[in-house]
């Protein structure tokens, strides 16, 4: 008897250990191959270099990772360029505005969007919003593949993120607030902006700086419709690649095992790691900050 | 007393009082489409998608895998793949991310290693899933020599999902009142007993559909499994896990890279039907918490 | 009549929380409301600056007129009304800014932006409130490092910052210590010759302390309206006499 609960116990604590080693396995693998890479590419190189071409010849070869980051920023700027405004406003209107059976139809409604799979939203902006796009604004002269139409989907993606965990942040502010501010005729907009938004200002910043982590590490939709040039550029109407995307393009066709190209792919994926990591460890540290606050 | 506003002032407050009044109301409207944008594009979206690829589907559809020719095409084997995938994972994340989560909540609640533990959670759940794939590359596909099997691939999905399952049964578990537990072990009964007879039938519905929400993310994920080099043109359902496979975002990837008309329409098709399976799980996950939430009232 | 309340019904949902109240309040007096929680007092005091329209299912019947005006018409404009009619609430609410922006909030959000009157009317509400002495040198600091009591007289000085000729205010003490309560107590005193003050309390000592005339509210009806010395030293009515006795609630 003793024993069997002993045993179930040890079981229950190596499911868990399970995840450290994840932990612990990633940045293994990731290390071991960067290392690797930072053999042969100086690490000055990768970080200063503005051309990435990995695939051409020897003498041809650069690797700078900054063209990579450049597209990585650009589609990701757009992306919070829609959700962040959209994302904010929704939140202020559900938890100030709306009434609870608005509320109850909107929030499922925006649950569905969370739920869609990220290459139905590739397949949409590359089918769908560059297509409309260059239709309605044919002055632009899109590109088929460009950062504008990604970007704009990833937004879309990220926004119930924000909206949510925003909304969430502004429920949080104490009912009293509220009533301190409308007791002395103020409307509801001066009450939104000028007591309860500043009063959840931390939880809003945790959703964005998520949804800022989601962008830079979405990978679907950018592969299917932003294309696959690395081009050091800040213009959303051009093909960018992001380094999501190179790893995709890299996998797909066949790299030997030892090849630089191969331990790219591993210097690549590092760098990504360590930059959600990092977004991740703000909002960690924002949103313990924000609790203390409200006890 | 304090000094009056003067005639002037008094004038100006008037018209920025107005124009407070006209700023909440504009914004309410403002808002109010904001929000319908959302909605607005989930409808444009589905209508796309439907329109494209509604017409292509029947039954041969259904039956046919991979080929050169758009009309021949089908989802068979990706379809097969998917439904290989959605066990396998299953299989390996339920019982490891449910008895990770009973962990935490039920022996460790508040020890060092549990605090570890839950930051080292947060971060895994923060992780791009491309990176996931990486891993799965570099252990289960080349270390292990796994190779682009299906179990490679649901190993992979396994990890990526289990940070979600361990917090949905958490939380599940979070909202077994105490006194549950204080009952069974007053009647004598051990720790894992009052686990396995009170608190986990208690929870179950909770956990379940943290757990299919899970699953429903790992059948739409499609970068790691491109990473870890699963198959896009493959013609028959793996017979077993050490099998390569494809499923079906990856076939709609490989369909929407093709420059033919025909395949697009094919990659708008399967979507609908990939579609259809989340939206179908999500559907039954919401349910069950319905149900769940209006039956249990502790 | 300053205020006059005729046959106001409150329903939250089905629950039918005040039945039918009728009370007229003269200028500048102080008006306590007693009674057992649940019996409506609360209610009745939101009902004069329509803090109940924020509340999702809640509905409000009969007549509430300020200065003979009915504030539930169409034509009443609501934040003008809570302008008019100032509000003190349970807990200490500051707003997180400092405490010179509390106090100044109010004629910021009702569309004053002279800084000179401002700080004229910042200066000149603390005073009011019994608090410029204590915060007049950390006025850029923030609201919520000050004490209980001094919050409470914060929000006070808030609500004052506005002109208001109403005073409502919700259990104002309940979460203060006595010395707290006691200087709320005696700035409701002092404040009685400048506005008509409204007071829930369920503290009997402090209605009577301070108000002019007392309202027991049982169940969500109005049982006796009178003069605070009447009604604590002879009450008409039974149940009022066993509240009062303390024999229940």
């Amino acid at each position: 008897m003793k024993r069997s609960e002993k045993i179930i116990e040890a079981f229950l604590l190596a499911c868990s250990l399970l995840t450290v080693l994840t932990t612990v396995g990633i940045i293994a693998v990731l290390l071991f191959e960067t290392v690797r890479f930072f053999e042969v590419v100086p690490i000055w190189n990768f970080l200063t270099d503005t051309e990435w071409s990995p695939s051409f010849s020897k003498d041809q070869q650069h690797f700078g990772i900054m063209p990579l980051l450049a597209g990585t920023f650009l589609t990701t700027f757009i992306a919070m360029a829609v959700a962040v405004p959209l994302g904010i406003t929704i939140a202020v209107y559900l938890s100030e505005y709306a009434s609870n059976r608005v509320r109850n139809i909107v929030k499922p409604i925006l649950e569905i969007l969370a739920s869609i799979p990220t290459i139905v939203y590739g397949y949409f902006a590359l089918a769908f919003v560059t297509p409309y796009i260059q239709q309605a604004f044919p002055s632009l002269e899109l590109n088929n593949f460009n950062a504008l139409a990604p970007g704009i989907i990833m937004g879309i993606m990220i926004l119930p993120l924000v909206s949510s965990l925003s909304e969430d942040a502004l429920h949080a502010v104490p009912r009293m607030l509220r009533e301190g501010s409308y007791g002395m005729g103020a409307t509801k907009f001066q009450t939104a902006f000028r007591v309860v938004i500043p009063a959840a200002l931390s939880g809003i910043a945790v959703s964005i700086i998520l949804a800022l982590s989601r962008a830079v590490g979405e990978t679907m939709i950018v592969a299917i419709a932003a294309g696959n040039k690395p081009t050091l550029t800040f213009n959303p109407l051009n093909q960018v690649q992001t380094a999501t995307t190179y790893i995709v393009q890299t996998v797909n066709g066949d790299v030997a095992n030892d090849s630089i190209e191969y331990k790219t792919i591993y210097a690549v994926g590092m760098s990504l790691f360590i930059i959600t990591l990092l977004l991740n460890n703000i909002s960690f540290w924002l949103k313990k900050r924000y609790q203390q606050v409200y006890k | 007393m304090a000094k009056k506003l003067g005639k002037r002032m008094r004038q100006k407050q008037v018209r920025k009082n107005k124009w407070y009044e006209y700023q909440d109301k504009s914004y309410k409207y403002i808002a109010l489409f904001a929000t319908s944008i959302g909605v607005i594009i989930l409808g444009i979206l589905l209508y796309d998608v439907v329109l494209d690829g509604f017409g292509r589907i029947d039954l041969k559809f259904f039956l046919d895998s991979s080929s050169r020719k758009a009309k021949n095409a089908g989802i068979y084997a990706a379809l097969g793949g998917t439904l290989w995938i959605m066990l396998l994972t299953t299989l390996i994340a339920f019982p490891i991310g449910i008895g990770a989560g009973i962990y935490l909540e039920e022996y460790n609640k508040k020890g060092r290693l549990s605090s570890i533990l839950e930051i080292n959670i947060s971060n895994l759940a923060g992780i791009p899933s491309i990176i996931y794939g990486l891993l799965g590359l570099e252990i289960f596909s080349r270390t292990l020599m796994m190779g682009d099997t299906a179990l490679t691939g649901a190993l992979t999905l396994a990890l990526l999902i289990l940070p979600i399952i361990i917090v949905s049964t958490r939380e599940a578990l979070k909202t077994v009142p105490y006194n549950l537990r204080e009952a069974s072990f007053a009647l004598g009964a051990s720790k894992w007993q009052t686990i396995w007879h009170q608190i986990l039938p208690a929870s179950l519905p909770g956990i379940v559909t943290g757990a299919i929400l899970a699953i429903s993310r790992a059948i739409g994920e499609t970068a790691p499994l491109i990473v870890i080099g699963a198959a896009t043109y493959i013609t028959s359902v793996p017979t077993w896990p050490n099998e390569s496979f494809t499923v079906l975002p990856i076939q709609i990837f490989y369909w929407i890279g093709k420059p033919q008309h025909d395949f697009q329409v094919n990659a708008a098709a399967a979507i609908i039907v990939l579609l259809g399976i989340t939206f179908l799980m999500n559907g039954v996950a919401v349910y069950l918490r319905y149900r769940w939430q209006k039956k249990v009232k502790w | 009549m300053k205020i006059e309340a005729q046959d106001v019904h409150v329903y939250y949902g089905q629950e039918h929380t005040l039945k039918g109240v009728s009370l007229s309040v003269k200028k500048n007096t102080v008006t306590a409301l007693i009674g057992p929680s649940g019996c409506g007092k609360s209610t009745f005091l939101r009902c004069m600056n329509r803090m109940n329209d924020l509340i999702d299912n809640c509905k409000v019947s009969g007549n509430i007129l300020i200065d003979g005006v009915d504030i539930n018409s169409p034509s009443v404009n609501i934040n003008e009304l809570r302008k008019a009619v100032g509000m003190v609430f349970q807990k200490p609410n500051p707003f997180p800014k400092t405490i010179f922006e509390n106090v100044a909030y109010g004629l910021r959000v009702n569309g004053v932006s002279n800084k000179e009157y401002i700080n004229d009317k910042v200066e000149w509400s603390l005073k009011q409130a019994a608090l410029w002495d204590e915060v007049k040198d950390k006025l850029k600091k923030s609201a919520l490092a000050l004490s209980g009591g001094q919050q409470q007289r914060l929000c006070i000085a808030r609500a004052l910052a506005v002109e208001p000729s109403i005073l409502l205010m919700d259990e104002p003490a309940s979460a203060l210590d006595p010395i707290s309560t006691s200087k709320i107590e005696e700035l409701i005193y002092n404040l009685k010759a400048s506005y008509t003050i409204m007071i829930v309390t369920h503290n009997m000592q402090q209605a009577s302390r301070t108000s002019d005339k007392t309202a027991f509210f049982y169940m969500g009806e109005l049982v006796e309206y009178d003069d605070t010395r009447t009604l604590f030293t002879n009450p008409k009515k039974e149940r009022t006499q066993n509240y009062i006795t303390g024999r229940f609630g």
